[in-house]
């Protein structure tokens, strides 16, 4: 039971691509083949998004915290006192310039400021809560990036390929039915074989 | 500069359809031009870049600049060796002198459309160009789709019955590229990586091939890459899609796509899953030879029994990929390199005979094995080039075909397949059968009585006299007696040429002299391949 | 009631696949392992890890499309153009005699409601503007440019359903359609030749900051990627409208649904 409970996105994907697989083989009329199409597809979506999933992750998208202040970390060694002055200054700032882009400039003007501020150099392995800080609401916020806490952002790329690419051949299958319809008044698909006859392939 | 030129095999057609797709809809004569530079400019780089590997070793091309850092690759890879660079090569010279026979074809069957048949025939060789030169099995996926929606499209522009044909494909196709894409989702999930050296590596790292999900996986890729080539019974789309289409689409698919699936699934064989993993410790050699035995026969028996020409060549290109999938299946170099060499041969072949059957139609109208009747009189170029590429099938010396099935037969005998090396012969029995009696219709019977009457205006009586091609010209062209013998009136609108120009008979002419050449220097070729199979660890 | 042979067919295929993707999964890691080899790769780690340091761009399934993997969105894009081409090449055919009495006859009706004209008339304005926020900030927040191109696509549907496909093509016609397409895709493709011409490799967007002014090789990407989300976005567009606008009329852009 809890090897299923563990897995059951699998089972799920697979149900699902079963039935979109039937209706591809088995069914009569071209639309609803087409439908199964599109569930096979998704199915397989399905699967792939959910190999990225992570419990307690959030999307893969760094923070303004993430971003610009662990950048400074990486770019120059500072003392973390220095650095919790100086994010405070920062803050104040990104508050007024909130409505601002944090566009290049703005970010070489924070890193730049604490240049100025900088005086001993530090070891790369700072302690685990070297970069925490208190941001404006005065939550404790890591600026480390802890890859567990991000869900895998390599499935939900694949997947907007896959995705865009199930759309396309939708379309063009869809297409194609309309030709048909127009071709032989049809889109069922045991009327068309009737309307070619039996010496169809001549 | 000379480092990108990798890059510019596929970036010439990509780049030629989009010119097309600006300047064509309202120039209409510059879509051929374009098309054929395109094309051009990617022969010159495959080539080039053929040299560069046999002077310098695989080559690898890194797209978006990331280079392997900290020794995974980071961004998409190409990899260019000695097996994919003949393939790339003859992708390209296949689809140039295929644009090139077709030109006629395309103004005349699909007049209201030819600039959308010219771009979606370009993007679709820069899909098969891109499917062979990665090292990125999502990439694979992605420009499979793009290769996969231009087939559907261009067979589905034809006559409705076409449309239908085409849908057949839509589903069957994504049946097939669908389970790709989910092994290699299975991959992933074991081994986290899209890279196929770098999928190879986690695989033989922890032992992590013994899992059952990587055999599972395996057999997906297998079945996807079986539907997408045409492997017998997983060949159904196949007959319909390439027969009903029209010829210029038929000529461009009809060699290259299904070699280029063969190819893909020698390449993951290879250089993802590993070869000992899969002869010694699978020991599925044996059950898939007798699976690529049973296609060849029933290739072969069905092609001997169709009475249309372009269904009988779809049958043909059935039983080929037998040969190729059980070359590669029989365990030992030799099979691999026999099976490699054919996927060369047999595109030019199968590209021979499309010209030849091109050309048939074109001339006759008719689609029947009774065209062929009496032509040796009125077409003698075309049909010395047909009894070229039917020595070549049947495996006779000096064509490509005698040596394929030379490293075939002994890969099979080595490997102890004895099935495959009878299925082998068998094919090559029926193939005799198949292309003499078109020989004799040609050479010794005269064109029958009514059709004769129908050919009067054409002056194709060949059993009265000596009158060559050019006597044609001279009887007026009345196209109405034709629709009498039509074997399907939703086949495309009257197509009969009077003269058939240069432009398609230069092409067979080259494509016939290229399966003599490959047949004389095959100890090279299959040397530069061997080559490449032991740089991947064969 | 007899039962279809391919009906019998289809449910042993289905069934022995199901049970062969099913035996697999004994071997998969658990839904939501953090530590399954694909989430706690090399790669994975890598991407979510670097990607503030090599590409400065926050949202990393944003930086991941566009440069890392940037060469396969570009097929992407291409295989939404194809798709357009398709659909046109298969179904596109000059208006025949019936459907052009049919539209004049519809015409004459003038079947446009007036609330659904006022609505859309204020909506559609916002909704383009949300798109080109979306396109904008795919750099910061889920977003880019697929998901703004077919919100933008989707704006044109909504004025083709509601004033008429008639209407719509005056204001953005089959040509204008194929053009930006074209026009998309020459974006992408011309930014990777551009860094082949200044010294990279293909779509090696770090040498176009000697021509994009006052960047260093880093923001060079970030900004490069932006610039190809708008290609993307503009293929994107005009080729959703284009499906609509040709499979609603049958392939006579006459008149639609």
């Amino acid at each position: 039971m809890d090897a299923f409970l563990e897995n059951f996105n699998y089972i799920v994907y697979v149900v699902l691509m079963m039935i979109g697989l039937y209706a591809m083989i088995s069914k009569n009329n071209l639309i609803k083949k087409l439908v199964g199409m599109t569930i096979f597809q998704s199915a397989i979506i399905l699967f792939y998004v959910s190999i990225g999933a992570k419990e307690g992750a959030a999307i893969p998208i760094l923070d303004h915290h993430q971003m610009h202040v662990a950048a400074a970390h990486d770019d120059h060694a500072d003392t973390h006192k220095d650095k919790a002055d100086t994010h405070e200054g920062e803050h104040a700032d990104t508050k007024i310039h909130k409505a601002d882009k944090h566009a290049a400039g703005a970010h070489s003007n924070h890193t730049s400021a604490e240049h100025a501020s900088t005086h001993t150099d530090k070891h790369k392995h700072e302690a685990p809560h070297a970069g925490e800080h208190d941001d404006h609401d005065g939550h404790h916020v890591s600026s480390e990036i802890n890859p567990a806490k991000f869900s895998n952002p390599i499935p939900h790329v694949l997947m907007l390929t896959a995705i865009v690419v199930g759309v396309s051949t939708l379309g063009v299958a869809l297409s194609i039915v309309q030709r048909v319809h127009q071709g032989y008044g049809s889109i069922e698909e045991d009327d068309i074989l009737n309307q070619i006859g039996p010496n169809a392939d001549g | 500069m000379a480092d990108q030129i990798p890059v510019l095999i596929i970036l010439a057609p990509l780049f030629g359809g989009i010119l097309v797709l600006l300047l064509g809809l309202r120039y209409r004569s510059v879509c051929f031009p374009i098309a054929v530079a395109s094309l051009g400019v990617s022969l010159f780089s495959a080539l080039h870049t053929f040299r560069t590997v046999l002077l310098e070793g695989p080559q690898r091309y890194f797209l978006s600049g990331w280079e392997r850092g900290g020794g995974f690759a980071v961004g998409i890879e190409y990899r260019i060796d000695q097996i994919n660079g003949l393939v790339l090569i003859m992708i390209a010279f296949v689809a140039l002198l295929s644009v090139i026979h077709s030109r006629s074809r395309v103004s005349v069957e699909t007049p209201a459309k030819v600039p959308q048949v010219y771009i979606l025939s370009l993007l679709l060789v820069s899909g098969l160009l891109g499917m062979t030169i990665t090292n990125d099995a999502f990439n694979l996926y992605v420009l499979l789709e793009i290769s996969s929606l231009s087939s559907y499209a261009l067979i589905a522009i034809g006559s409705r019955r076409a449309a239908l044909s085409a849908f057949n494909y839509v589903i069957m196709g994504t049946i097939g590229a669908s389970f790709l894409l989910l092994g290699v989702g299975y991959l992933f999930i074991q081994t986290g990586t899209l890279n196929m050296q770098d999928i190879h590596g986690a695989l033989m790292a922890e032992g992590l091939i013994n899992a059952p999900s990587i055999k599972v996986a395996l057999m997906l890729i297998l079945i996807g890459l079986w539907i997408k080539m045409g492997l017998f019974p997983l060949h159904g789309w196949l007959p319909n899609a390439y027969s009903y289409a029209p010829s210029a689409t038929g000529t461009l698919m009809g060699p290259l796509v299904t070699k280029v699936m063969i190819y893909i699934m020698i390449r993951m064989m290879v250089s993802v899953f590993g070869i000992d993993f899969l002869y010694e410790q699978l020991a599925w050699t044996k059950p898939v030879s007798l699976l690529a035995s049973i296609a060849i026969v029933g290739g072969s028996f069905l092609a001997v029994s169709q009475t249309d020409l372009r269904k009988m060549l779809c049958y043909l290109i059935v039983a080929e990929v037998g040969y190729m999938v059980g070359g590669a299946w029989v365990g030992n170099l030799n099979g691999m390199t026999g099976a490699i060499y054919h996927i060369l041969g047999d595109a030019l072949m199968t590209l021979c005979l499309f010209f030849v059957v091109g050309i048939v139609i074109a001339k006759t109208g008719e689609h029947r094995l009774s065209a062929f009747k009496g032509l040796f009189k009125s077409m003698p170029l075309t049909m010395v080039c047909f009894v070229v590429v039917a020595f070549a099938m049947i495996g006779l010396p000096p064509t490509c075909g005698f040596f394929s099935k030379w490293y075939l037969v002994r890969g099979g005998l080595e490997a102890g397949q004895y099935p495959f090396v009878i299925a082998l012969l068998i094919s090559s029995l029926v193939n005799a059968v198949i292309f003499f009696r078109l020989i004799e219709f040609a050479y010794f019977q005269s064109p029958d009585s009514d059709t004769a009457e129908a050919h009067g205006a054409h002056g194709e009586s060949g059993a009265h006299g000596d009158e060559g091609e050019h006597s044609a010209t001279a009887h007026a062209h009345t196209p109405v007696p034709m629709k009498v013998y039509r074997v399907d009136p939703d086949l495309d609108a009257d197509s009969i040429v009077t003269e058939v120009p240069w432009g398609m008979k230069a092409p067979l002419l080259i494509v016939a002299a290229c399966l003599l050449l490959l047949g004389i220097f095959n100890s090279t070729v299959t040397a530069w391949i061997a080559d490449g199979l032991k740089g991947v660890g064969f | 009631m007899r039962v279809k042979p391919i009906k019998v067919f289809a449910l042993l295929a289905v069934i022995c696949v199901g049970s062969l993707l099913l035996s697999a999964m004994g071997d998969f890691p658990a839904f939501g392992d953090p530590n399954s080899p694909a989430n706690a790769g090399q790669l994975a780690t890598h991407y979510i890890t670097q990607v503030r340091v090599e590409t400065k761009v926050p949202n990393i399934v944003t930086a991941v499309l566009a440069d890392y993997r940037g060469f396969d969105t570009m097929f992407e894009t291409v295989v939404i153009l194809v798709a357009g081409l398709a659909i046109l090449a298969i179904l596109r055919r000059p208006a025949c005699e019936s459907s052009r009495r049919f539209a004049e006859i519809a015409a004459m009706k003038s079947h446009v409601d007036l609330i659904q004209v006022t609505t859309c008339r204020l909506l559609i304005p916002v909704i383009q503007l949300f798109a080109l926020y979306v396109i904008a900030h795919g750099h910061h927040s889920p977003g880019g440019g697929f998901q703004g191109g077919v919100i933008l696509g989707a704006s044109f549907i909504l004025m083709a359903l509601v004033n008429g496909l008639r209407a719509t093509l005056l204001r953005f016609s089959e040509k204008k359609a194929l053009f930006l397409s074209a026009v998309g895709v020459i974006i992408f493709a011309g930014t990777g030749l551009i860094c082949m011409l200044l010294g990279g490799n293909f779509l090696d967007y770090e040498v176009l900051h000697q021509i994009l002014p006052y960047t260093d090789p880093v923001m060079a990407r970030s900004h490069a990627m932006l610039i190809v989300e708008i290609g993307v976005a503009f293929t994107v567009m005009s080729i959703m409208f284009l499906i609509y606008a040709v499979l609603s009329s049958g392939g006579e852009m006459e008149g639609g649904l």
